[in-house]
């Protein structure tokens, strides 16, 4: 039984830790908000996912929930927390619109006939330090 | 088993000094944003490792604050830049 639990932590662990570490890579090397957003919650739900599940194996059974509890509480957290973001990023013209495919929402916008924001698609200043 | 312990510390504790990097390298308040929540992530992520690998359950409540700290601390940050960036 301990022996399957080693196996399971064994392959939980770093694969967890990879992706930690990918979704820091991303969040460093990305050029925008949305992307990094983007690298972020891979690192965020599926590496600490991995990593929890991992450990909660080597728990006593009845610690094991707790982590399970964090696990869905970030798994629950995440996406709003993503989604709240890119919008305040969305609004403040933190996007760098020349590197999305579509803005179904600048043309909804448009066809409602809300003013929309010229300046909306400049990049934002790399070293724009007091934002 | 020690060693898997500490390789997976090892990678979290790298992804935490990137997300650092990324902290300090800003440029707007989104990116600090982001950065720190995924660094308290992170610190969920290598208490966790360090639970299991002492076999020392007095941190698992740490994680759940945690958990719920990032949440409510990310939205805030989220609505407050977004009211003073709408001023301007």
């Amino acid at each position: 039984m301990t022996a399957v639990r080693d196996v399971i932590t064994a392959v939980l662990l770093p694969t967890g830790a990879a992706f930690c570490l990918l979704g820091a890579v991303g969040l460093l090397r990305f050029p925008d908000i949305g992307s990094r957003l983007h690298a972020a919650a891979k690192a965020q739900t599926l590496g600490l996912l991995l990593i929890l599940v991992g450990a909660s194996v080597q728990m006593p059974l009845h610690y094991a929930p707790v982590l399970l509890l964090v696990a869905l509480f970030q798994l629950f957290t995440t996406p709003i927390t993503s989604q709240i973001i890119g919008r305040t990023a969305y609004r403040t013209r933190g996007l760098d619109h020349r590197l999305l495919f579509g803005d179904e929402l600048a043309e909804r916008l448009a066809r409602d006939g809300t003013p929309v924001d010229e300046t909306n698609g400049t990049p934002p200043q790399e070293e724009d330090a007091e934002r | 088993m020690t060693a898997l312990y500490l390789v997976t510390l090892a990678g979290v504790a790298a992804a935490g000094l990137l997300t650092l990097l990324r902290l300090v390298r800003g440029p707007r308040a989104l990116d600090r944003v982001i950065a720190l929540d995924v660094l308290v992530t992170m610190v969920i992520a290598g208490t966790a490792v360090r639970t299991a690998m002492d076999k020392d359950t007095t941190a698992l409540p740490v994680l759940l604050v945690l958990a719920l700290l990032a949440f409510t601390g990310s939205v805030t940050a989220a609505h407050l830049i977004e009211k003073r960036e709408g001023m301007r």
